[in-house]
């Protein structure tokens, strides 16, 4: 009996360490900068990067360039490169690696993702899209691709990182096959993909955040920070930039980690306003900010300034409390354009290779109108899809069903 | 503390006593949570006055409602010799039901409410019938029936947040009694909790209730005892799993529909259980201190929250508190139990330990260290009967 009771409680014990572990995400993910990266960001913890910061901040202003009302087809600052060996006739087989739909914004995209598909195949440029979710682990999805490799029979890979240093050899094999490599969202530490697609990135994000409470909010104000989680590079470098620029303006912040779970930020609220005011809510992305609002209706507290996201869920709670509010974007459109790639690479047209799309945040002044034109939407849904102009819209969205 | 005041006055304690038992109760097993979670509140006021207001106080205590009310379910799992590890997903699949089947529509609340305790009760009758009959270690079982719940909910949500149900739905979990004095709101969930402590009570004072304890300290005497084990272990089951529909329907109102919710909570109900002396195994325990448990726990991560420990290595502080809080719990158990093995003669009062009991107690509490063997050959309690 003794014996069974320390059995069991090792066991639990066990079991305790190994959901944490799971939880870890793989630290050695460094920026991912196009200049080779420097080998000490393997130990140091300092997301913050000089010139991917300036870089970024100076896409913010730039005019893209492209056709007007395609946005995920424009592009900032392009170099071009040439794709006449990869040109040839007929319907390809795309495979796509995904990191996983486990958050809205990606099933969002997913949903976007597979409309365009459907627009491609009845062009006839794509043939079908075979897709291994990973489910957020980067072992299933170096599995995933070493699978497409020698089994997929595919003629483009497609590939969304679930981290960029684990995710690199992977990749490089994938390019090694002479096929066309297309990597978008998240970054690796290899430049042979023929393009790598991404919104403006991070810093633009916590540039654009931290900006707007900086001129909502005086000196000495407080600001909760709720992040995600610890470890991926495009929620890091949103945090890098903000936290620099609330310090250099003297704004008291303090970050937690929520893993997007609203009873956590509800507490975390809760308790913040308890300790005494806060005066702005800052978020590294918008899943749960519903949570973080109610927590001062329920406190009694007044409104924050507050940065969420273009999920729906935000700008209508936005709309309805009358909050002061930044809706910043992480282009969700950007899904659709790595199978448009695709289509330009096998027609021989030559391709941005790094692929940077327009990154704006919805403000005060837009939010009617990205309201009106997602009257119907899912909570989950993302304003700036841009999905407008595809078949099944907006019946698709609306119903939300994940493909 | 005052354990080592000798009950010297002859008939009727003095204060001098009573203090002295109240010294040794908090030090005791059942009291040692309590102790705990005085020193954390009190912490917390220290750092931050606000805390101690009755507005404030009981807003914690509706933050705390459904984890306790999951820790009250997982003590009658454990003290009757099992582990629950399903609740968190039973909490969350709970969740993810009531978000994507009420939706806005509020005639819907009643029948899918009652969908949801039906479902909680199958889960806890698979569970028990899997655990009775087959005879396959409840951690095993429930572990499965964790990853199964979570993989269906991973199935039909994709793994992110849908809407949140009805707001009148959420009222249980986020409004409350208003305009009360003093407290300014009465939230419905501490109602729902007192109701359910109050429940869980009377229930392990009923006959059924200490067959469970029973059943956990001697599987083979209640078996000769003529007790129907599959049925008592498989009603703890149920009795678990409805208590994290509760807390699921709890945490709707609270906080929202997301996947993430209530995971990670049948390790913070195990942890309080155990923070409020419950022995893991089986057939020792009091629900009072597991709930109590639960309060000192999310005090815990309440206090951490005010100190403004960096997020960075806060999981790692956390962790190191709670393993020094349970072990002092099972040390001070430990302690009691060989003192009260001496006390056993017949005859002797059970809330007053003799001398010797007192002594031992104090060293086992100054050094924080298991107290020397006694010499008695039915010292130690751990040799229990059978397998």
């Amino acid at each position: 009996m003794r014996r069974r009771i320390t059995v069991a409680s090792a066991m639990i014990g066990a079991l305790a360490l190994f959901t944490l572990a799971g939880c870890t995400t793989d630290p050695n993910v460094s920026e991912n900068t196009e200049s080779a990266a420097p080998e000490e960001t393997e130990e140091s913890v300092d997301w913050f990067d000089q010139a991917l910061f300036d870089k970024q901040d100076a896409e913010r202003d730039v005019v893209p360039e492209g056709p007007e009302n395609e946005p995920y087809l424009q592009y900032i600052n392009a170099e071009f490169v040439d794709t006449s060996q990869f040109a040839s006739q007929g319907a390809k087989k795309a495979c796509f690696a995904n990191a996983s739909i486990s958050n809205p914004w990606r099933q969002t995209g997913w949903i976007t993702m597979n409309q365009q598909l459907q627009v491609l195949q009845e062009a006839g440029a794509i043939s079908e899209m075979e897709t291994r979710d990973a489910q957020d682990s980067d072992d299933t999805q170096i599995a995933d691709i070493d699978y497409f490799i020698n089994e997929g029979n595919c003629d483009v890979f497609i590939i969304s990182p679930n981290s960029t240093a684990a995710m690199t050899p992977a990749v490089q094999r994938a390019c090694d096959t002479g096929k066309p490599v297309i990597v978008f969202d998240r970054g690796v530490e290899t430049d042979c993909p023929v393009t790598f697609i991404h919104p403006i990135g991070g810093f633009a994000w916590g540039i654009d955040t931290a900006e707007f409470l900086i001129e909502n909010l005086n000196e000495g104000d407080k600001v909760v920070a709720l992040r995600i989680l610890p470890g991926v590079d495009v929620l890091e470098q949103r945090w890098a930039a903000a936290d620099k620029l609330f310090e250099e303006a003297g704004i008291e912040a303090v970050d937690y980690f929520t893993g997007a779970d609203p009873a956590e930020i509800k507490k975390i609220i809760s308790d913040e306003l308890a300790k005494g005011d806060v005066q702005g809510v800052w978020m590294d992305a918008g899943d749960g900010a519903v949570a973080a609002i109610e927590a001062f209706e329920d406190a009694g507290a007044d409104y924050p300034v507050m940065t969420g996201e273009d999920e729906m869920s935000f700008l209508r709670k936005w709309k309805e409390t009358g909050l002061t509010g930044l809706a910043p974007v992480y282009s969700n459109f950007q899904w659709r354009t790595p199978l448009l790639a695709a289509q330009m690479i096998f027609a021989g047209q030559q391709v941005p290779s790094e692929w940077v799309l327009p990154q704006s945040p919805i403000t005060a002044e837009e939010v009617d109108e990205y309201l009106a034109l997602n009257e119907n939407m899912p909570d989950g849904h993302y304003a700036k899809f841009g999905g407008e102009n595809l078949p099944g819209y907006p019946q698709v969205w609306e119903d939300r069903v994940i493909p | 503390m005052t354990a080592t005041a000798p009950r010297t006055d002859a008939g009727r304690p003095g204060a001098v006593d009573r203090l002295a038992r109240f010294g040794r109760t908090l030090v005791s097993p059942r009291g040692a949570v309590f102790l705990l979670l005085i020193v954390l509140l009190v912490a917390i006021t220290v750092m931050n006055p606000s805390f101690a207001e009755p507005g404030q106080l009981i807003r914690f205590v509706q933050r705390v409602a459904p984890v306790a009310i999951v820790a009250i379910g997982q003590y009658f799992v454990i003290v009757g010799g099992e582990f629950d590890l399903s609740m968190g997903s039973v909490v969350t699949a709970q969740v993810v039901i009531a978000g994507n089947l009420i939706g806005q529509d509020e005639s819907k609340i009643v029948p899918v409410t009652l969908f949801m305790f039906a479902f909680g009760a199958l889960i806890g009758l698979i569970n028990g019938l899997v655990v009775s009959f087959l005879r396959v270690p409840s951690f095993i079982v429930t572990l499965g029936m964790m990853l199964a719940l979570l993989g269906a909910v991973l199935y039909w949500t994709g793994g992110a947040a849908t809407g949140n149900p009805a707001d009148s739905f959420r009222e249980i979990g986020r409004g409350g009694i208003r305009d009360i004095p003093v407290l300014e709101i009465l939230p419905w969930s501490v109602v729902v909790l007192a109701v359910a402590l109050a429940l869980a009570i009377w229930f392990a004072r009923r006959p059924f209730g200490r067959t469970i304890i029973a059943l956990g300290d001697n599987p083979v005497t209640a078996r000769y005892a003529g007790v129907r084990v599959w049925w008592v272990k498989t009603s703890t089951f149920i009795i678990s799993s409805l208590s994290a529909t509760v807390a699921g329907i709890l945490l709707v109102g609270y906080a929202g529909v997301h996947p993430s919710v209530g995971r990670g909570y049948e390790f913070t109900a195990i942890t309080a259980v155990v923070l409020g002396g419950v022995v893991l195994g089986g057939g020792r325990g009091w629900v009072v201190a597991a709930a109590a448990g639960a309060f000192a726990l999310e005090a815990l991560f309440t206090l951490l929250n005010f100190a403004g420990v960096p997020s960075t290595y806060r999981d790692a502080v956390q962790g190191a508190i709670i393993i020094l809080a349970v072990a002092y719990a099972a040390t001070t158990f430990r302690a009691r139990r060989r003192g009260r093995a001496l006390e056993t003669s017949p005859g002797g009062p059970p809330h007053a330990p003799g001398p010797d009991a007192s002594k031992e107690q104090a060293a086992a509490e100054a050094s924080a260290r298991p107290a020397p063997v006694p010499s008695t050959p039915r010292a130690d309690n751990d040799t229990k009967g059978g397998s």
